[in-house]
Formats: structure tokens, C-alpha cells, sequence
């Protein structure tokens, strides 16, 4: 969980955050490939789904946070699987009373199955509604400048474009659109959805992007524990690389080497 | 199991047994069943759940005096692994 040289923690809702990694704890095979990937990520928050109890079956059955204790992360629920307001003001409900009060939330209302794509309308409603109920909400919402900055109107403590479909793994389709988000953002704006691998990662935090979320392209890798290590080294190198401020591009080449003192000369 | 179109069903009496939807599906109680005495027989005590009654959540410090009543809609949810 080290910063880099000169840099300031991730602050979401007065919270400080060591890692701008944030990850999800859905698909891997068990909970001690969960645990082992996370640990390897480095991550402080770590998202989760709010689910029925499966009743009669398996009392002993492992719990995802005794995997992911409480006490040494951030746990962020979240509303997937919501289609409606209503649905997700519900379940935030749900995860506070199951948290003890923890207040910090993803918000996600989707649009329908085949895009996850987010249904803003409803994104928005429920924004205004859980903020009011005193919740802290990162919302998950499209690469739309104008309904990224309506969400933070509304008291959003961080606003999450998608860079690509949730599970997609396309990594940033529009870098266009979530550089307007950047340039007027007033909260922290993080990556939450379609990354695939570490070089989007990094593109994100070299555009000033404040964290990646990031679930699929860790648990579906062959490998999760070895990329959610690289996960950590690209999401510290994409930060470095946009706090130490990238050459200018050039449409000629510059030598590195001196004219001066050739042998040939 | 006996099927009770919960809608429309009368407020349990004494001695009649109650009908409730539990995550969705009829659960039948014992009369004056509580949340608390609900979650004992589900082998659910000490478990990190969380409770909505009617769309409604009951904090853990009130489950012990929440009686339930027929018709009433429970959903216990945890947490499961999701990104």
C-alpha cells in the first residue's frame, strides 16, 4: 500500500485511502483465492454484493466477510443487479443495517441484462435519495460529462464512468469523454467497469483519473493473484507517470544523445 | 405445505398458525413468532444478516421485539462476492 513520492491519499467523503485500486470480490473460484488476489491488489476497499440468504441449506456455509473482515478493509456494497431506484435505495438499506451503520455505498442502477449499461434516470433518483438518507455514494454512471456533473449536484462524494461495459474487459473505449469528466469534476472520479488488462489501468491514472475499480479483470485473468499484482504496480505507475507530468509529443525525433563530441564528426 | 393467498389473509388469531413470504417463498410460523425466534430456527443466530419486514428494515437491536404477523413479507439478505 505505498504511495508514491509527493502524492496525497485517495480522500472519498473525508475517508483516506493509501491504494487507488479498488476491487470487486465477484467470480473468483473461492473465498481463499478472493482473499490471496485482494491481499495481492493492495487494496483498502473492496466491493460486494447484497444477496437473499440461502435458507435451509448449509448453516455452516463460509461467509465472504470472514474472508474480507470488516476490520481491515473498506467494505463497499453495491447495488448490482438493481433496475429501479427503488430496488437500490433498498439494498444500501440493507447493507448499512448488515454493516452496522458503515454508510459508504455503490450505487448502480442498470438498464437491462445484455448492457449493464446504467439507466441514469434512475441512477439519478436514487442518488438524491440516499445522500438525503445520509449515505456517502460513489455512483457508478456512463461517460456522460453532463450526468457526471448532475450526480455530484446531487451530493455524490465520487463519481465512477464506466471506461467499457461491466465484465467486458475493453478496457477505455472513450478516453474523449472521460477527459471532459476530469476537466470539470469537483469530486474524485474513478474507473468503475471494462478494464482488462494493466495498460488500461494505467491509462486511466495517467489521464488524472483518482482510482480504477475494478473486479473481472483480475478474477478472470488466469492468474488472479499475478495480475492483481500487476493491477497494484499499474495503477502506482499510471499515478506516478500523471503526477510527474508526460513530455510533450513530438512530431520529430530528438536525439538523447548529444551532436557534440562525435567521432565523425 | 398449506397455501394461503397471503394478500388477502386475516391477522393471525391465537393458536392459528401464520403464513409469511420469506425471501419470496411461504414460510409458515408458529403463532406469536418473533424476528428473533424467526432467525433461531433458520439456524441463522450470530450470523452477519441484515433484515427488511415489509420493505421496512429492523435493526438487529430490535429483532427480539418484533413480532411478526401474517402476510408479512421477509427478505434476510447477507453478502455475497460482487465487483
Amino acid at each position: 500500500m505505498s504511495s508514491a513520492p509527493h502524492d496525497s491519499p485517495l480522500i472519498v467523503a473525508g475517508r483516506r485511502f493509501a491504494s487507488r485500486l479498488l476491487v470487486g470480490t465477484g467470480k473468483y473460484r473461492d473465498f481463499d483465492e478472493t482473499a490471496t488476489a485482494i491481499e495481492a491488489s493492495g487494496a483498502d476497499v473492496v466491493t460486494f454484493a447484497v444477496r437473499r440468504t440461502n435458507l435451509g441449506q448449509n448453516p455452516d456455509e463460509a461467509n465472504l466477510l470472514d474472508a474480507i473482515p470488516p476490520s481491515r478493509y473498506t467494505l463497499l456494497p453495491n447495488t448490482a443487479g438493481c433496475y429501479t431506484a427503488k430496488d437500490a435505495v433498498r439494498t444500501c438499506r440493507l447493507a448499512r443495517e448488515l454493516l452496522d451503520g458503515h454508510n459508504l455505498v455503490k450505487l448502480e442502477v442498470l438498464g437491462d441484462e445484455k448492457t449493464l449499461y446504467p439507466n441514469v434516470t434512475e441512477t439519478l433518483a436514487a442518488a438524491e435519495t440516499l445522500v438525503n438518507d445520509g449515505f456517502d455514494v460513489m455512483v457508478y454512471t456512463s461517460d456522460d460529462p453532463i450526468v457526471a456533473k448532475e450526480l455530484e449536484k446531487r451530493g455524490c462524494c465520487a463519481v465512477m464512468p464506466l471506461g467499457s461495459l461491466i465484465g467486458s474487459g475493453n478496457g477505455l473505449l472513450n478516453p474523449a469523454t472521460l477527459a471532459l469528466i476530469l476537466e470539470h469534476a469537483e469530486v474524485p472520479v474513478l474507473v468503475d467497469a471494462g478494464i482488462g488488462t494493466a495498460s488500461d489501468a494505467a491509462l486511466a491514472m495517467e489521464m488524472g483519473c483518482d482510482g480504477v475499480l475494478m473486479n473481472s479483470a483480475i478474477a478472470h485473468a488466469k492468474q488472479p493473484v499475478l495480475m492483481a499484482s500487476a493491477m497494484r504496480k499499474a495503477i502506482e505507475a499510471g499515478r506516478e507517470a500523471f503526477l510527474a507530468e508526460r513530455m510533450p509529443r513530438r512530431a520529430s525525433a530528438s536525439p538523447s544523445s548529444p551532436f557534440a563530441g562525435r567521432i565523425n564528426a | 405445505m398449506r397455501r394461503v393467498n397471503c394478500g388477502n389473509a386475516p391477522q393471525s388469531r391465537d393458536g392459528a398458525i401464520m403464513q409469511i413470504q420469506l425471501n419470496g417463498e411461504p414460510h409458515r410460523l408458529e403463532p406469536e413468532a418473533t424476528l428473533a425466534t424467526l432467525i433461531e430456527s433458520l439456524g441463522l443466530g450470530g450470523r452477519r444478516i441484515a433484515i427488511e419486514v415489509n420493505e421496512e428494515i429492523v435493526p438487529r437491536s430490535l429483532h427480539a421485539e418484533t413480532p411478526l404477523s401474517d402476510g408479512d413479507r421477509v427478505e434476510v439478505v447477507h453478502a455475497i462476492g460482487g465487483g
